[in-house]
């Protein structure tokens, strides 16, 4: 859900730096503490999640580094360092029962159900916010500069924003894992783009994107057996792009395709029937016949398109002759008028 | 007697790295004009623009809109800003775009409601775009999308407009009537502030003139300072002239 103003913001990449950023975070709560107790762990991720976002955002926002290059460099630096924290704490004794490492992959078997409820608040909670600042949110993410010109804050709906997709992030981290993470919150959005043209059909889209995904790849993983819940529900969105960016009537492959070759078929009608136009113009008598072969030296012909004509009522043929119907020769008198009113409608 | 400015620029100097891109830019905008800001590419007209509305943090300088603090004067003022500095393919319709216009008077968190629709609408039509309301705007060609632009600053109904470059490829038709609209702005009371890079029509369209190159050449009426000696100083041979401590 929130995966939509990720991708529409461009900073797909984002959440990647978020989920590796908050690696250490879960390593330092655990070395602090000293035993697992998955919501201290989720804070430690929450508060590495968010310096790491408002690094990103101060190194763009203060050098001249590209916002990918900032991203690029917060992500390796954070994971590089819980990394090095997570092999630290592996040589300890008590490591075997951290059980950090489901934090790279994801473990949705290791859920307990307050991790559920306390997922489940917080998707409410945002979901709140998300319509509460509805307004604020879209036209920060259409126009930020004109957004200052009319006096919002545009640092606080930014800040706010983000801060939603370090949350979601950091509690999607359990089920599917850092690696996977970013995949998880951008596939739903990216599919649900192919599908519609209005921002809140997208963002509810992509909520039951992600859903399904969750529930089915968790359906999949325990009825195979064996199989890690976050890669399977990870491939299960990934499926879910991809027939999206295939099938989907706007702006999908398939459709754009048949599409194209529907119309440039009908282009080609349009304009034999309007060279043949030219030709009986020159007639007194409309229907006077013509023969075919004149029709060969003109390019876009083809027995397709003659045949298409014939079928519209548009042309006559008799033997090797054609002639014009007074219904073709008024569609052709009026084909240019038509296309353009077509093309500024 | 004293004369009411709409925008006065004080000592403005901004700058993106180490170079000043405006430097000490004094400007005072009489209220009632149309005026366009002339210089070449990379003169810092757009920054001037982004500059008074606040978009960039100037180093030195300040802003007033009839008198009082730019900030306490937004809702006064309306943007149109350069037609690519948006992603045209964000999933919103035109009627949309134009209704963001009133976000600026709605506020936090209200939503538009029908007298916000009814003002886009009206907007939309008096721009010739009507037909298009419910078109997707990425499906809308780039003088179309400028006419949107330019009806969502209608909408906020203020009594200066900033442009950059409204007339950014739009044929001929579009642009007459683009400065029809601009020259009733005008009829009735408001100020209209845009950035224009055709000399030619220069006269024809506006009565005041800033010509502008990292610092202000000048600023007057078309018919007093319209002349070859400003458009030297301008665009001459040696304009890239660097800025003196
Ligand atoms: N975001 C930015 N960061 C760094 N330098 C910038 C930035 N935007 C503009 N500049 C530089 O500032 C100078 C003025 O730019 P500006 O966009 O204001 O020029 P302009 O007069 O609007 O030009 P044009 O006619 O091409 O629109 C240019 O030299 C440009 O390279
Ligand atoms: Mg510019």
């Amino acid at each position: 859900m929130l995966g939509s103003f990720a991708v529409l913001r461009k900073q797909s990449l984002l959440g990647d730096a978020i989920s590796h950023a908050a690696l250490p975070g879960i390593a330092i709560a655990f070395l602090i503490i000293g035993v697992k107790d998955s919501n201290l762990f989720l804070l430690g991720a929450l508060i590495s999640g968010l310096i790491g976002t408002f690094w990103i955002r101060g190194i763009t926002k203060n050098t001249h580094l590209k916002s990918d290059t900032a991203l690029g460099l917060t992500l390796s630096l954070f994971f590089g360092f819980g990394m090095l924290l997570l092999t630290f704490i592996q040589k300890q004794p008590n490591a075997s029962q951290a059980g950090l490492d489901t934090y790279l992959f994801g473990q949705a078997a290791t859920l307990l159900i307050e991790d559920v409820w306390l997922i489940a608040i917080v998707a409410g909670i945002s979901l709140l916010i998300l319509l509460v600042f509805w307004k604020e949110f879209k036209i920060l993410l259409f126009d930020e500069d004109y957004t200052k010109t009319l006096g919002f804050n545009t640092n606080f709906i930014d800040i706010l924003i983000t801060t939603f997709i370090v949350i979601t992030i950091v509690l999607g981290l359990q089920t599917v894992g850092v690696i996977l993470m970013s995949a998880m919150l951008l596939a739903p959005a990216a599919a649900a783009r192919q599908w519609t043209n209005s921002l809140g059909v997208m963002v509810v889209l992509a909520a039951i994107f992600g859903a399904f995904s969750g529930v089915v790849g968790t359906g999949i993983s325990t009825v195979v057996g064996n199989l890690s819940t976050g890669p399977v529900i990870v491939l299960v969105a990934a499926s879910i792009v991809f027939i999206s960016f295939i099938f989907s009537p706007k702006r999908g492959l398939l459709f754009r395709e048949i599409r194209f070759r529907k119309n440039r078929n009908n282009i080609k009608m349009q304009k034999t029937l309007a060279f043949m136009y030219g030709i009986a113009k020159t007639h007194e008598n409309i229907s006077h016949p013509h023969t075919i072969k004149i029709l060969n030296d003109f390019q876009g012909f083809s027995k397709r398109s003659l045949q298409e004509l014939v079928d519209f009522n548009y042309v006559k043929i008799n033997g090797q002759q054609w002639s014009m119907t007074q219904e073709g020769y008024e569609k052709a008198a009026n084909l240019y008028d038509q296309q353009i009113k077509d093309t500024h409608e | 007697m004293e004369q009411k400015y709409a925008v006065t620029v004080d000592d403005l100097t901004v700058a993106y790295n180490y170079k000043p891109v405006l430097w000490d830019i004094d400007l005072m905008i009489p209220e009632s004009v149309l005026m366009c800001i002339v210089g070449p590419n990379g003169a810092g007209k757009s920054t001037l623009i982004k500059a008074i509305l606040g978009i960039i943090k100037p180093i030195a300088g300040t802003v007033s809109i009839f008198g009082k603090p730019y900030e306490k004067q937004r809702s006064l003022v309306a943007y149109v800003p350069q037609k690519g500095s948006v992603d045209w393919d964000f999933p919103t319709t035109a009627l949309d775009v134009v209704m963001m216009g009133t976000y600026g008077s709605l506020g936090w968190i209200k939503r538009p409601g029908q007298k916000e629709k009814k003002a886009s609408l009206e907007a939309l039509e008096k721009v010739g775009m009507l037909p298009f309301k419910n078109r997707q705007i990425s499906q809308l060609s780039g003088g179309q999308q400028q006419r949107i632009f330019l009806a969502r600053a209608l909408v906020q109904n203020a009594a200066i407009y900033f442009m950059d470059e409204p007339f950014q490829g739009v044929d001929a038709t579009t642009e007459k009537a683009i400065i029809n609209i601009l020259k009733e702005l005008r009829k009735a009371g408001k100020t209209v502030i845009v950035v224009h890079h055709d000399l030619q029509t220069v006269p024809e369209y506006f009565d005041w003139v800033t010509f502008l190159n990292v610092k202000k050449i000048a600023t007057g009426p078309v018919k007093d300072i319209f002349n070859d000696d400003n458009l030297t100083k301008t665009y001459g041979i040696n304009y890239k002239v660097s800025v003196q401590e």
